[in-house]
């Protein structure tokens, strides 16, 4: 692609200038993680999935975060334990949005904080008892719940507790129910990915290899797929489910956005494993292929552009009816996505916005940007590997900016020397960027809109980045009376 | 197809659309192999029994909801509240990714802090590398006037000693050897984020005041007339501390706020992101010894802090997050006794409006039960608060608060005709409060945010008082100190109250005879 995108700033300066603020030794080692785009570089050319540096203010989290929050948190029919302290619950308490439909408290238990509360003594003596008994009263509490996860905090894997052991000794107890000890303690790793991963594996090991495989009485057809790694944001699973379904697909699980217990165990069973977030879910993937022969696709619902192009790849799978099927659903949105782009691109042609987040969404909605005649002129992931670098090349332009965990001060620094028109990044970044007057979107919990999946999504992507940038309180920022230096 | 360009449906609607209804119920017969209705139905109405509340309240092991945070929040929040200081958290790092998100979703602002990443070596060797790096960084990159440090449960659990690793990490030239990096303990798995609050402000109080951890010599005490005071960990800190300060000036007298990070967690938008602003200076936190005297407007939430500065010489006033009249009273009597100063008309005029107000409203409040939940100190304020108001504050529950506090609520209860029925709560969670709830009716809930999830089981209308508010904006700029403050807290219920009546009257032909226009 000869296209290269407009910085406004010597790319290469800009990160050397940055870096100057850095002792020597930390300098040395961000130096790794930030680039200017080059076209052939197969990775970005950035180290990744790397410690972060202590007291740089990253913008990632933990561990514990990846596996409760993200993979286990959002399956609604079993009650996740977050085991240890209370503070760790507490904040990751229905931050996240993940949609679902159920009684709360009865048979769902999505949006609430289940902990173990952790005291001195327990940190003493250890939380195994403890831990029996909690297991015991959510059993006699919420008898519909239909298993249970041991999100383990901190001190569980420094104290040297044994939850394998109470989990397997309860659910013999309660006649082979579901328990699932996860070993997600926040000192792991370097980020919320090593969660996702260990996450996956508790599924892998305390879901499928210890789940009867007639368990659910269930009659598979050739079109079943299941969508992996979905968390169901503000509702994005579902106004993708509705696409697959549109295109003749039976879509038999969700994972794990508005998910049951019973989806995961029957997903062995899918024909096709459509995989959107890759980093945290490309585990139980490669899993499922390798046991059970599952073949797994990624795709992208972000935009018109991007939705077509996997509507079809997705299809190619299977038989010409789903085919025609898929052409159908394809003509049928395009009046809509006509009609949004239509509405919305005059109003944001030509600005340019930066990412930093966290999965697949810094390479992932650049094309519904680019739909819309904006232009990702920054991106970087908070807990990417290389992989993702390298698929992220097929989606940037050459002179991109690529920043690595970038740190709250290289964030800063950047954003005000590139000037972009839009910033899409987290909760702790927002108020950062708008109070210097650059118009913001969380793009992790999409501000508390969305879906932004598919074509339903797309419409409120374009009318949410237009409400951000088109917003007549930018033009206030600056006080009239105030000259400018 | 619901979605058109020209009105774009979001979460709120698109999903009540037929296609998607359709869809959620396929799903749901299909492949979630869900519980059946009956034995749905059955549980919730089990869940509202009194058996269930008796099982409930019989846990032991198990917290659910609860009403509280962890230590190193508390932290946090103090840190903040000094001169461009930053808060540097010393464990794992996702934990300060959650302070950080969690301030900035009830104040709507950034709020800077700082973690050293103890990974898995760390757990095994302990975190001095990562404290040398990390102080060396925050330093360089973050130019603070102080950082002052905490731990997380990682650290604590590991026993890593900070102070130590500070002073090697000084030897080691990471920050300069005059350089200020208090710090304190705070635990996770002890207290909540109160107690975190109050050994933060200790942390670096004890810091100016007692050498610096033996690198100065200790301050002598010479007593002067300013006054120190001291709010605690309070989700109004923005408009409280203003307010406060406001009252002060009123009064004239020389005081010191310490710890006031009402202008961190309020900057403008003006093109400039203040990393740093406001906060007590340093200088202003050493000369605090000097005081003649402190309030503590939350004196569970400084219990600490508070013996501290008393074993320093100083008077201590000790309040419970005063709110309303008689509240308000105290804590200007107090401050009138303890200065010598008479209390300005403009406060005692203040003082008329407020009772003006509440005898204008009373008809309303009178009798009306009230069920409330949240920390020790702001119980104990909203308590005396209902009360004043001929309420009932029948449930009284607090995660965070002990059986000394729930003696004080008792004592509150015992002192006026209106506690006559009601009760306290000590270390109980939002699932007991749920239970209550449904054996106890009451006509309002006063909780934090969190209170939606009961306000939506139980149909207890939601009064938004308390930390975190996460959804609804700006509130945190409003005091609820002071007779003002206690003008905002009334007119918060008042609100509630009226949007209720209307509600529960605009039912056309049927009950809309009581819509009154007049109220």
């Amino acid at each position: 692609m000869s296209y290269t995108v407009d910085l406004g700033v010597n790319g290469a300066e800009l990160i050397e200038e940055v870096l100057k603020a850095y002792p020597e030794k930390s300098a040395k080692r961000r130096a790794k993680h930030l680039t200017v785009h080059e076209e052939g570089k197969s990775d970005c050319d950035v180290k990744s999935n790397i410690k972060s540096l202590p007291g740089v203010m990253t913008i990632r989290g933990c561990a514990y975060a990846g596996s409760k929050g993200v993979v286990w948190g959002p399956i609604k029919d079993m009650i996740h334990i977050s085991h240890g302290p209370v503070g760790c619950g507490q904040y990751s308490w229905a931050s996240r949005r993940n949609y679902y439909i159920g009684t709360t408290g009865i048979d769902s238990f999505g949006t609430m904080q289940f902990t173990s509360d952790f005291q001195e003594k327990d940190i003493v003596f250890g939380g195994d008892k403890k831990l029996e008994k909690i297991m015991d009263e959510i059993q006699e509490l919420f008898p519909l719940n239909k298993g249970i996860s041991v999100q383990s905090e901190c001190p569980i894997g420094l104290i040297g507790d044994d939850i394998e052991a109470v989990s397997k000794k309860k659910s013999k107890e309660y006649n082979g129910k579901t328990i699932v000890p996860v070993r997600c303690e926040g000192f792991r790793g370097v980020s919320q990915s090593l969660g996702h991963h260990i996450a996956n594996d508790a599924i892998r090991d305390f879901i499928f290899d210890k789940t009867d495989p007639n368990k659910n009485e269930f009659t598979g057809t050739p079109y079943d797929v299941a969508i992996i790694g979905d968390y169901n944001i503000g509702g994005d699973a579902w106004s993708s489910r509705i696409l697959l379904e549109e295109m003749g697909l039976r879509v038999i699980a969700q994972w794990s956005g508005d998910g049951s217990i019973a989806e995961l165990e029957n997903s062995p069973k899918a024909k096709l494993n459509i995989l959107h977030c890759y980093r945290s879910m490309n585990y139980i993937s490669r899993h499922m292929e390798e046991k059970y022969g599952i073949p797994w696709v990624e795709y992208n619902f972000f935009g018109p552009s991007k939705i077509e192009e996997s509507l079809r790849k997705i299809a190619s799978f299977f038989d010409d009816s789903i085919k025609e099927k898929t052409e159908e659903v394809i003509a049928k949105y395009k009046a809509l996505t006509d009609a949004v782009i239509a509405k919305y691109k005059p109003r944001l042609q030509g600005k340019r916005v930066m990412l930093f987040v966290g999965g697949l969404r810094p390479r992932h909605v650049i094309g519904a940007y680019e739909d819309l005649g904006m232009e990702v002129v920054g991106t970087g992931y908070e807990f990417g590997h290389n992989d993702d670098y390298q698929r992220t090349t097929h989606y940037v332009k050459d002179g991109t900016l690529i920043y690595d965990d970038v740190t709250g001060y290289e964030f800063e620094k950047f954003v005000e020397a590139v000037q972009p028109d839009l910033v899409g990044s987290g909760i702790k970044e927002k108020y950062v960027f708008q109070k210097m007057g650059v118009p913001f979107r969380q793009m992790h919990s999409w501000d508390y809109s969305g879906p932004y999946h598919g074509y339903d999504g797309f419409a409120i992507f374009a009318r949410d980045m237009d409400m951000a940038i088109n917003n007549p309180v930018w033009a206030l920022t600056k006080t009239p009376w105030k000259k400018v230096a | 197809m619901s979605q058109s360009a020209e009105k774009v449906l979001d979460h709120f609607k698109l999903f009540r659309e037929p296609e998607y209804k359709e869809m959620f119920a396929k799903k749901k017969a299909e492949f979630e192999y869900a519980v059946p209705d009956e034995a749905l139905q059955h549980t919730i109405e089990w869940t509202k029994s009194e058996d269930y509340r008796e099982k409930n309240f019989a846990r032991e092991a198990l917290t659910v909801n609860p009403a509280k945070a962890c230590q190193p929040l508390g932290a946090v929040f103090a840190a903040n509240g000094f001169e461009g200081t930053l808060p540097f958290v010393h464990g794992s790092q996702g934990c300060v990714a959650y302070y950080r998100s969690h301030f900035s979703r009830h104040f709507k602002e950034p709020t800077s802090c700082v973690s050293s990443s103890m990974t898995e070596d760390a757990a095994v060797f302990g975190g001095l590398n990562n404290m040398i790096d990390g102080l060396a960084n925050a330093y360089n990159l973050y130019k603070p006037k102080m950082i002052a440090v905490s731990t997380t449960c990682m650290a604590e659990v590991i026993g890593d000693d900070i102070n130590a690793y500070i002073k090697t990490s000084k030897e080691k030239g990471s920050i300069p050897a005059e350089f200020d990096a208090p710090f304190a303990h705070t635990p996770a798995f002890v207290g909540s984020h109160i107690t975190g609050y109050d050994n933060a402000l200790h942390g670096v109080l004890t810091h100016f005041w007692d050498g610096k951890a033996g690198t100065a010599p200790k301050l002598e005490r010479k007593p002067n007339e300013s006054i120190n005071f001291i709010g605690g960990f309070d989700g109004y800190v923005v408009g409280n501390n203003r307010e406060i300060r406001r009252m002060f000036k009123e009064f004239d007298i020389d005081f010191t706020m310490l710890c006031d990070p009402s202008d961190a967690w309020d900057t403008p938008t003006d093109g400039e992101f203040r990393m740093y602003d406001g906060g007590t200076s340093l200088e202003d936190a050493a000369n605090a010894v000097h005081a003649k005297a402190t309030i503590a407007m939350q004196t569970i939430s400084t219990e600490k802090t508070v013996k501290m500065i008393e074993e320093h010489g100083q008077e201590v006033v000790r309040l419970h997050h005063p709110v309303g009249v008689a509240g308000t009273d105290k804590f200007l009597m107090e401050l009138s006794r303890i200065t010598g100063k008479d209390i300005p008309d403009s406060l005692t005029k203040e003082r008329g409006r407020l009772v003006d107000a509440i005898a204008d409203s009373s008809a309303h409040i009178h009798g009306k039960k009230f069920a409330l939940y949240g920390d020790p100190d702001l119980m104990l304020g909203l308590t005396a608060f209902l009360l004043e108001l001929g309420a009932e504050p029948v449930t009284v529950l607090s995660t965070n608060g002990d059986d000394k506090w729930a003696a004080k609520v008792q004592e509150l209860f015992d002192a006026s005709p209106f506690g006559k029925d009601c009760k306290v709560y000590p270390k109980k969670d939002l699932w007991h409060m749920r239970s209550l709830l449904f054996t106890d009716p009451v006509d309002f809930l006063i909780g934090n945010t969190f209170g939606k999830y009961l306000d939506r089981d139980t149909k207890t209308p939601l009064i938004r008082i308390g930390f975190p508010i996460f959804d609804r904006h700006h509130k945190h700029r409003y005091p609820v100190w002071g007779y003002q403050g206690g003008m905002n807290v009334l007119v918060t219920i008042l609100d509630k109250i009226f949007d209720v009546m209307d509600a529960d009257t605009n039912g056309i032909a049927t009950t809309d005879y009581s819509f009154d226009i007049i109220r």
